[in-house]
């Protein structure tokens, strides 16, 4: 992009700026928000032991970053940064980590999701169950979430200056 | 702990305020939704509902809820019900007077029904309420020495109640599935190509295509390709 001719008097220099970007605030504000939405969602998933939240919360924070991502850039650039076939490979994952755990557990001598019998220490069995099925819930969140809002993103062409 | 020691529910005036201001927001703001034809700011106001349900959830000490209320109903929810907008329509028609009755009548008993009911509900913060006694004082008692993590909330859903929240897992995957079945991650559900004994054929050649209508880009109507 240019520079707007020096020659333009004060009163139309905005309208200039204006019509090559009109959304230039809202790009650089999210450029800078979305990863620190990010990282907040992985500080909410990971010290979710020790405060509120978990895995559900954090998946849909993540989720909103990419979602934040895709409304300012365009859902193809969102598509380029999250790629539609890691959303197919996520949601699976995420439940297959969370039954996963349930059947290791089964099969270590203990009930479907008894997490007791993953360690000789039944607390750090239980911490290693509950971390794995939190991830599991993060995978799963995450990918669905993101799953949905393109399907329905991808519906329709892109929405035009005049919707705003 | 203090859940126990307080048997008596206490209230301080600055928070029972705050409670009833964000509840009075509440009724306000769904009164603005019912009463609004443009839809697009009936959705950014359901926004502004969750959020102020947020609010109100960390007044009631129900922080893991309010968290999850302002992720979902304020963030992912706003979005998707703004893009489920985009494909309907921006403006709603107002319903006449004689189609709104049998709604009414069927509001009102409800509500009557609620106001009945709330007479058998335990106070707020009582210890003694039927959700704070059985299981619930067993998960917080046993937490400590059982799965020895600070968060109950995290304790109670990953491990005591883990069949619970894998059925939600499931649930959440299941939603996920069926709207990519119906809609597909690309937007492209309905096009698809097959090609028995070496020889194309997609949903535009299929003898149904007739009937359907062709909205893919012109380039990619003159190449003939299918949209993936």
């Amino acid at each position: 992009m240019s520079a707007p001719d020096p020659k333009m008097t004060e009163s139309e220099l905005p309208h200039a700026y204006a019509a090559r970007d009109p959304h230039v605030l809202l790009r650089v504000i999210s450029k800078f928000l979305i990863p620190l939405i990010a990282i907040f969602g992985f500080y909410v998933h990971f010290h979710g032991e020790y405060s509120a939240g978990g895995g559900f919360q954090a998946g849909v924070i993540l989720a909103a970053s990419v979602i934040l991502y895709a409304l300012i850039f365009g859902l193809d650039e969102a598509k380029r940064a999250f790629p539609p076939w890691l959303i197919r490979v996520g949601m699976s994952l995420g439940v297959l980590l969370y039954g996963g755990t349930g059947v290791v557990s089964f099969l270590k001598g203990g009930e479907f999701l008894n997490y007791s019998v993953l360690n000789e220490n039944a607390i750090s069995g239980q911490h290693y169950g509950i971390i794995a099925i939190e991830l599991g819930v993060l995978c799963a969140v995450t990918s669905v979430m993101i799953a949905i809002f393109y399907a329905f993103g991808s519906r329709q062409p892109e929405t035009s200056d005049e919707d705003w | 702990m203090t859940l126990f020691a307080a048997a008596e529910p206490v209230f301080a005036v600055p928070v029972l305020l705050l409670d009833i201001s964000l509840m009075a927001l509440l009724v306000v703001v769904a009164f603005a939704i019912v009463r609004m034809r443009s839809l697009f700011a009936v959705v950014m106001l359901q926004g502004v509902y969750s959020l102020v349900c947020a609010a109100w959830f960390v007044s009631l000490d129900a922080v893991d809820v309010a968290f999850t209320e302002a992720a979902v109903g304020a963030g992912v929810s706003t979005v998707l019900m703004l893009s489920a907008m985009l494909l309907a329509d921006r403006k709603s028609t107002p319903v006449p007077m004689n189609r709104q009755l049998g709604a009414f009548i069927v509001v009102c008993l409800a509500g009557a029904a609620m106001l009945w009911a709330v007479g058998d509900m335990p106070a707020f913060g009582d210890a003694n309420s039927p959700a704070n006694s059985y299981v619930g004082t067993d998960y917080l008692a046993k937490t400590a020495e059982e799965v020895q993590i600070p968060n109950v909330v995290t304790a109670v859903l990953g491990s005591y109640r883990g069949y619970d929240t894998f059925g939600e897992v499931v649930v959440i995957f299941a939603a996920g599935l069926g709207v990519l079945l119906l809609l597909g991650l690309n937007g492209n559900a309905g096009r698809w190509v097959a090609r028995p004994n070496g020889q194309v054929v997609n949903d535009r050649s299929a003898p149904s295509a007739a009937y359907a209508k062709d909205n893919r880009s012109e380039d990619k109507k003159k190449s003939g390709e299918a949209e993936t």
